[in-house]
């Protein structure tokens, strides 16, 4: 089934992280509105194939918003005009028929782009790997529901953990700053009591990784808040300030 | 005497595991540090392996195709994990989740074996609870349960819609504290194209930097697939368009067995197709049948809207066939009855090929409740709707937008499409008792393995068995298997046998440029599923099989000639990718139906036309098929069938009946 | 490195620089506000003069002139520091970024109205405070600062100047009011919006006032 959309796509290419990208154009047509944007994409690529060109190369996994693995800059948003989701739930009926459309790649220092649409955001994984986690060995954990924790808490710390990872908040900062992606992992655990034993070097440990990996600084636009497909809140970012201004000048170490 | 021995230990069901544990030979902790372990995929399987057995001492290296390993698919699980605690005081024990596992899954699956998951089930949650997975809390601070599918007590831990990111989160946190120690050594964007043999072993594995193309070797004295399921070889599924048997197919060509490969499962309640462009299947959660009635129009070809149907107008036909639990039957039941409904005529949308999930009922029922708790007396219709309304949204708010999204339609005004969709897949790598496959030091953990779910796996136990076999079961069980190895050293890459794979890897990656067909890797990938779908799918019979196995040889051929494969292998090159997966799921797509055709009988998602009671009810024949199938690749895509016993000492086997 | 250089080289140390310079800058702007709205009195500029005469000869208040300086060059030296910083966070641009659809444009902008600002007061340094300060005009009596403003806010020109500074400080402040507790750490469901509200009024109040001078005097409401 074929749809009745036609449309202009200003894309990124890039063939490699080495070499220097333009916006190329390309016209797609017969467009359904039911069809996601990577749907979308699917077709372009399939006739390019057919053309014996190189596809357009984007990152993209689960396609139901959750694995977090799908990043496009679409009109000058990260994920598109559509707020509260991620490009694999974007479709085309959020698109007029003849609507020219710019795509790109995430753009910060911390995201280098690796071809195309496709960066490279292993940046995160090496804040976590800094201190996002609770230190406990399995097998040594004591019985689930010894620790009472309160309903407030545990619904904050679990708004916190929802998010996906996807970097759009990055994309979208001014100053491609990863404070929403760090404040929610700290605030998630900091919210835990199962988290208070390492409370204070693991704010430490994970912003000095984030300002070593050469993200920017929060300037409070709230502009993260307002792209994450997940809503994660700018009070995460309070919270961590809060906790990282009471170890630096409490902690005894 | 068969080839498979499962090496379940002797004695009693309930003390096997413990008798076990406290006989398996130790590893001392100085010569752990000397034994390296692959670990090939991320998810919840592989994330907490991999933190496990880095925990204890060995040295571990993780592979995931994907730029993070929080990205695998285990993330996209919504409803729940099961554990038998007994929180809700409700009568669950270790036996009954033992017992309802079993029983869900049709009489198919090893007793020891799943024993052995009720028995770690709850300290799952306990580990998850200390690592900080934020579950759902009651107000008095404890741990909440729901209901699923196929239970009578309430068992399933679970946040929110999104228990499987939760739980692979926590997984992945633990991994990355491994790697911050540099305990394990991650490759993110590394596909595995091979398993390494020496001396009749697995040693290590090819894999390639999906990045720059360039093709690595690394060795391992053991090697783990935690690789996930095949659904892919539908094309359409709720799986992540990267998930893929390619890991699990070179093993099974190495020489693991393949353990029941036509058990799939088919989940009733996706979103259907739109169209010929669509690339992936979303699954709207189990949970919205507790308060959606399934039903179709009375009339063949019906042509008004839901909403102007009249009541009597209308088949609930999940109610009028199982009174007995109604729009709650496990999912093969559900899904199959949803075929046979659309089957003769009475499907709805554009398609023809959906049934309505309709929770009007309920949101007026819910909007009764709330005016009576309201005081609101002689509430008009529109009220009570919109009172009903808030409860629904309350409860599963976040599905109704996705739905709304995908589909712009709104369920709140007309019910939801809804048709089966693969989903997961029981079968997979044989495994013995020590999730060990045919190859010495070849293992399989998670979805990857054939072993805990028989031929239908509950809902809430995927999540349940991929992190048992991670966090408690190989931590001891690759014991048995190492303690041998001790004096091995670490063999350098540099031999031979190395050397051989890669340059059999670097031929199969040449050979897909060589081909400069016309037709794209998806084109090849749309037909197999089409052709696995109509006659591997949900219903299966002798002749469509047997078609199907002769048109998946010929495409397989056509594959072969005129596939086209763009750019270069030295680069980032996902039609590179697309192509090695498409070629293992055209072999294996071909053994699923190979399996189907051999398993004459119907049991769980194995549903054989020839073989339904006169109800259209499954039909398993016990007498003849209670074993597992293990299939070995004899070369050429010829296979042979082996059998392992299946024995129940412990369980009467019975008709499985929901009426 | 010992923890006092870590903590203020990090990224949330140089904002909690800017946080708190910029709630002390704010609390300045409430006494100079307050100082210089004597004018209002409308008595010749009596009430008026005493007060700066007071700010210009206690040594309490000189102390806390040279705090407020160095508070200001800290708040405008950070804040270049980390615009350079932010700068190169996004060495290749975007071609096209819809900002206002996720944020409001004075949020985005502080680095330019804080340099709109830092041109202004270096105007108004020269206009008033070197004047009061480094020649004898005032202290020898000779001059009242009072006068000293009428003169000043004669000029057409400086009046244009001296509003268009307060809408540049309006905003500023209408960001930089609320996000300075952010920064903090003080983020609270029930407190945050009264901050919110109460930084609003602030930004609106303060540099009205402001302006009004400048007005009241060119057009000779004050006499």
């Amino acid at each position: 089934m074929s749809g009745n959309m036609n449309l202009t796509l200003k894309v990124w290419r890039q063939k490699n992280s080495n070499a220097k990208g333009e916006l190329v154009d390309f016209k797609v047509n017969d467009i359904s509105p039911d069809m996601s944007f990577l749907e979308m994409f699917d077709v372009l690529n399939e006739r390019l194939v057919s053309e014996n060109t190189d596809p357009i190369a984007f990152d993209h996994d689960c396609r139901e918003g959750i694995c977090g693995m799908c990043s496009m800059f679409i009109d000058g948003r990260p994920h598109g005009p559509k707020d509260g989701i991620t490009t694999c739930q974007l479709h085309m009926r959020s698109f007029k028929d003849g609507d020219t459309i710019t795509v790109e790649p995430w753009r910060a220092q911390a995201f280098p782009v690796i071809k195309d649409l496709v960066v490279d955001r292993t940046a995160f994984d090496r804040i976590i790997a800094a201190g996002g986690y609770i230190s406990v060995n399995t097998g040594n954990a004591q019985d689930a529901n010894c620790l009472p924790i309160s309903k407030d808490n545990a619904d904050e710390s679990f708004a916190a953990a929802a998010c996906i990872g996807c970097g759009a908040c990055v994309a979208t900062c001014k100053n491609a700053s990863a404070m929403l992606f760090v404040s929610a992992k700290v605030s998630q655990l900091a919210l835990l009591p199962q988290g208070e034993p390492e409370k204070q070097s693991r704010v430490l440990n994970m912003v000095a990784q984030m300002d070593a990996e050469g993200f920017g600084s929060c300037t409070n636009t709230g502009a993260c808040e307002a792209e994450c497909p997940k809503g994660i809140s700018l009070s995460n970012i309070a919270r961590m300030n809060r906790e990282y201004l009471g170890a630096q000048f409490c902690s005894e170490k | 005497m068969s080839k498979l021995d499962a090496k379940i230990p002797e004695g009693q069901l309930e003390t096997k595991w413990t008798k076990y544990k406290s006989s398996v030979p130790l590893v001392n902790p100085s010569n752990k540090r000397n034994l390296e372990i692959v670990i090939v995929g991320s998810g919840l399987a592989g994330a907490s392996a991999a933190a496990a057995l880095a925990e204890l001492g060995y040295k571990v290296k993780v592979f995931c195709f994907q730029d993070s390993p929080r990205r695998a698919h285990s993330i996209a699980a919504q409803g729940g994990i099961n554990a038998a605690k007994n929180y809700q005081n409700d009568g669950d024990s270790i036996y009954r989740l033992f017992y309802d596992t079993i029983k869900g899954g049709d009489y198919r699956a090893r007793e020891g074996n799943v024993h052995r998951l009720s028995e770690v089930s709850g300290n799952i949650i306990d580990q998850c609870v200390a690592q900080g997975v934020p579950f759902a809390r009651e107000y008095g601070g404890l741990l909440s349960n729901r209901s699923f599918g196929g239970t009578q007590v309430q068992r399933t831990f679970y946040a929110a819609g999104q228990t499987g990111q939760q739980l692979l989160l926590g997984a992945y946190s633990a991994l990355e504290r491994q790697i911050g120690m540099g305990a394990v050594e991650m490759f993110n964007r590394h596909e595995m194209l091979e398993v390494v043999m020496i001396d009749g072993k697995a040693r290590g594995i090819i894999a390639r930097d999906l990045i720059t193309g360039k093709l690595e070797r690394h060795f391992g004295h053991a090697v783990l697939l935690c690789t996930g399921g095949y659904g892919n070889v539908f094309y359409l599924s709720t799986n992540a368009m990267g998930s893929n048997a390619t890991a699990v197919w070179k093993a099974h060509k190495q020489g693991a067995f393949f353990g029941n490969p036509c058990f799939t499962q088919i989940h009733p309640t996706c979103i259907p197709v739109s169209g010929d462009h669509q690339s992936k299947l979303t699954l709207m959660s189990e949970s919205l049948r507790n308060d959606g009635r399934i039903w179709v129009p009375k009339k063949k070809d019906e042509t008004r809207k839901a909403v102007d149907i009249p009541e009597e107008e209308r088949d609930y036909y999940l109610e009028r066939r199982y009174p007995a639990f109604g729009n709650l039957v496990p999912r093969d039941v559900a899904s199959r009855a949803a075929k046979e409904r659309c089957d003769a005529g009475h499907g709805v949308g554009t398609s023809r090929m959906a049934v309505y999930l309709d929770f009007t009922f309920n949101m007026d029922r819910y909007g009764k409740i709330e005016a009576t708790k309201k005081g609101i007396h002689n509430a008009d219709a529109a009220t009570i709707r919109a009172l009903g309304k808030d409860v629904i949204t309350e409860k599963y708010g976040n599905l109704f937008d996705m739905y709304k999204q995908i589909t712009g339609e709104d369920p709140y005004q007309m019910p939801m499409r809804i048709y089966p969709a693969v989903h997961y897949t029981m079968g997979g790598l044989w495994v013995d008792y020590n999730l060990m496959t045919t190859i010495p030091g070849l293992y399989a953990l998670g979805e990857a393995n054939f072993s805990d779910h028989g031929a239908n796996r509950l809902g809430a136990s995927a999540l349940m068995q991929g992190l048992a076999d991670g966090y408690f079961v190989i931590p001891y069980t690759i014991g048995s298997y190492l303690s041998k190895e001790i004096s091995v050293k670490s063999i350098p890459t540099s031999h031979e046998a190395f050397v051989a794979a890669e340059n059999k890897v670097q031929n199969d990656i040449d050979k897909f440029f060589n081909i400069k067909g016309t037709k794209s890797v998806d084109h090849f990938h749309k037909r197999l599923g089409k052709i696995m779908w109509e006659k591997c799918g949900m219903a299966r019979n002798e002749k469509g099989l047997k078609e199907a196995i002769e048109e998946i040889r010929a495409l397989r051929a056509e594959f072969w000639k005129d596939l086209r494969v763009t750019g270069e292998a030295n680069e980032f090159n996902p039609e590179l990718e697309k192509a090695g997966r498409v070629a293992d799921f055209l072999e294996l797509g071909e053994l699923m139906c190979k399996d189907a055709l051999n398993r004459n009988e119907s049991c769980g998602g194995h549903f054989r036309e020839e073989y339904q009671t006169e109800e259209g009810e499954a039909n398993r024949d016990d007498d003849n098929f209670a074993f597992v199938a293990a299939w070995e690749y004899k070369g050429d895509n010829n296979f042979e069938m082996h059998k392992e016993e299946l024995k129940y000492e412990n369980i009467k086997i019975a008709q499985r009946s929901y009426k | 490195m010992n923890w006092v250089t870590k903590t203020f080289t990090s990224s949330i140390g140089q904002k909690f620089i800017m946080a708190i310079t910029g709630l002390f800058l704010i609390s300045f702007l409430l006494v100079h506000c307050f100082l210089n709205a004597l004018i209002f009195f409308n008595d010749g500029g009596k009430i008026f003069d005493k007060g700066a005469e007071f700010m210009a000869t206690n040594p309490i208040i000189r102390v806390v002139e040279i705090v407020l300086f160095a508070g200001l060059l800290l708040h405008i030296i950070r804040a270049y520091l980390l615009m350079n910083k932010n700068n190169k966070s996004r060495p290749v641009k975007y071609a096209v970024q819809n900002g206002k659809a996720n944020s409001k444009w004075y949020s985005r902008s502080m680095g330019l109205l804080g340099t709109l600002l830092l041109m202004f007061l270096i105007v108004h340094l020269k206009h008033f405070w070197v004047v009061s300060r480094f020649t004898d005009e005032i202290s020898s009596g000779k001059e009242t600062l009072f006068n000293e403003m009428k003169e000043v806010f004669e000029n057409p020109m400086v009046i244009v100047v001296y509003t268009l500074a307060m809408f540049s400080l309006a905003y500023h402040l209408m960001h930089g009011f609320q996000s300075a507790f952010q920064t903090l750490g003080f983020n609270h469901k029930k407190y945050t919006p009264l901050i919110k509200s109460l930084g609003l009024m602030f930004s609106i109040i303060i540099p009205l006032i402001f302006a009004l001078m400048p007005l009241a005097m060119h057009f000779n409401f004050i006499k």
